[in-house]
């Protein structure tokens, strides 16, 4: 069992979240997170003057307690299933990284650079931080899903309108990480 | 209130799996754009694989959910324009912050506060999509 304080392998990581999808299938709903977003909005009162949001939020009340488990697993993943959490990713781009000042590639989770709490202070890094995740969530509702509902749920039902979504997905992170980043980091 | 718990365990098995593959680590999805290692294709790709297999069985054989019920799997709206740029939209925000709407949550449980920005930003993201909706190709 040793395996499971070890980075999981793509061989295991993958097949794990399409048992998480088809779990959900073999419970009558679909897999797909950014809903919670929106379900979020309509909790914060966003229903009472936009339609969007005026919905029975516990109609997507499963779907919460997915989220509350998603904060949960990364609690028991970090504190009881690993010993290093240290990403190691390849040589080449450790040094790119290193160019781009982000020192603590190939030694931490995150970058320390951008997600520890004294980066934070820096107005550059609250900015991207801002600025990221509010595209991820105009992004995700815009296209109707994000990485879970369209590139697994979707193209796992052959989902034609999910290959266009996925698309994008890649076209845009190709262009930040490319094109934007290198400005940006 | 046991299907409520039962999702809760679907839950923390995804956002155990997030963590342990590293898909929610900012340095994997930065890597993957830089085509530099197979791990995150090698993720999706068998995600996949498996997904699309378990859907055609589910289809074929008209299998019922644990509940006895026939399981339905909606198709989406058809369209083009809203996928496509939508989609685009999502990925430089993926690109940046290099956290997906399920990830963000995962490292927020896994203790790394700054996530909270991305958060409140995706939820606000979220509402001002539901805002001007009308006023965008979809």
């Amino acid at each position: 069992m040793n395996w499971i304080f070890e980075p999981w392998p793509w061989y295991i990581g993958g097949p794990m979240i399409a048992l998480v999808m088809i779990l959900l299938l073999f419970s009558g709903k679909s897999f797909g997170v950014s809903s919670n977003l929106r379900t979020l909005c309509t909790l914060c009162g966003a229903g009472k003057n936009n339609d969007f949001f005026d919905f029975d939020w516990k109609t997507q009340r499963w779907n919460l307690f997915i989220v509350v488990g998603a904060i949960i697993g990364g609690w028991i993943a970090i504190h009881w299933l690993t010993i290093d959490a240290t990403v190691h990713i390849h040589p080449e781009t450790i040094a790119k990284l290193n160019d781009f000042k982000i020192a603590s590639a190939g030694s931490a989770y995150l970058p320390e650079e951008l997600f520890s709490v004294n980066a934070l202070i820096q107005p550059k890094v609250l900015a991207s931080l801002a600025v990221g995740g509010f595209l991820v969530g105009f992004g995700a509702r815009y296209a109707g899903g994000c990485t879970s509902g369209h590139a697994i749920s979707g193209l796992s039902n052959l989902e034609l309108v999910s290959l266009y979504a996925v698309i994008g997905f890649f076209i845009g992170g190709l262009l930040m990480n490319h094109f934007l980043l290198p400005y940006l980091l | 209130m046991a299907r409520s718990f039962s999702f809760l365990l679907i839950g923390i098995l995804f956002g155990i799996t997030m963590f342990k593959s590293e898909a929610a680590s900012w340095f994997r999805i930065y890597e993957m754009f830089q085509f530099k290692s197979f791990h995150m294709y090698g993720i999706i790709g068998s995600a996949l694989v498996l997904g699309i297999l378990m859907i055609q069985l589910i289809k074929r054989l008209k299998l019922k959910s644990f509940y006895g019920e026939s399981i339905e799997i909606k198709d989406k709206d058809k369209s083009f324009y809203r996928y496509s740029i939508g989609g685009i939209i999502f990925g430089l925000g993926w690109g940046l912050s290099g956290a997906c709407p399920g990830p963000m949550f995962t490292l927020l449980g896994a203790g790394f506060l700054p996530i909270i920005v991305v958060i409140i930003t995706a939820v606000f993201g979220t509402y001002v999509y539901g805002k001007i909706r009308h006023k965008l190709p979809h």
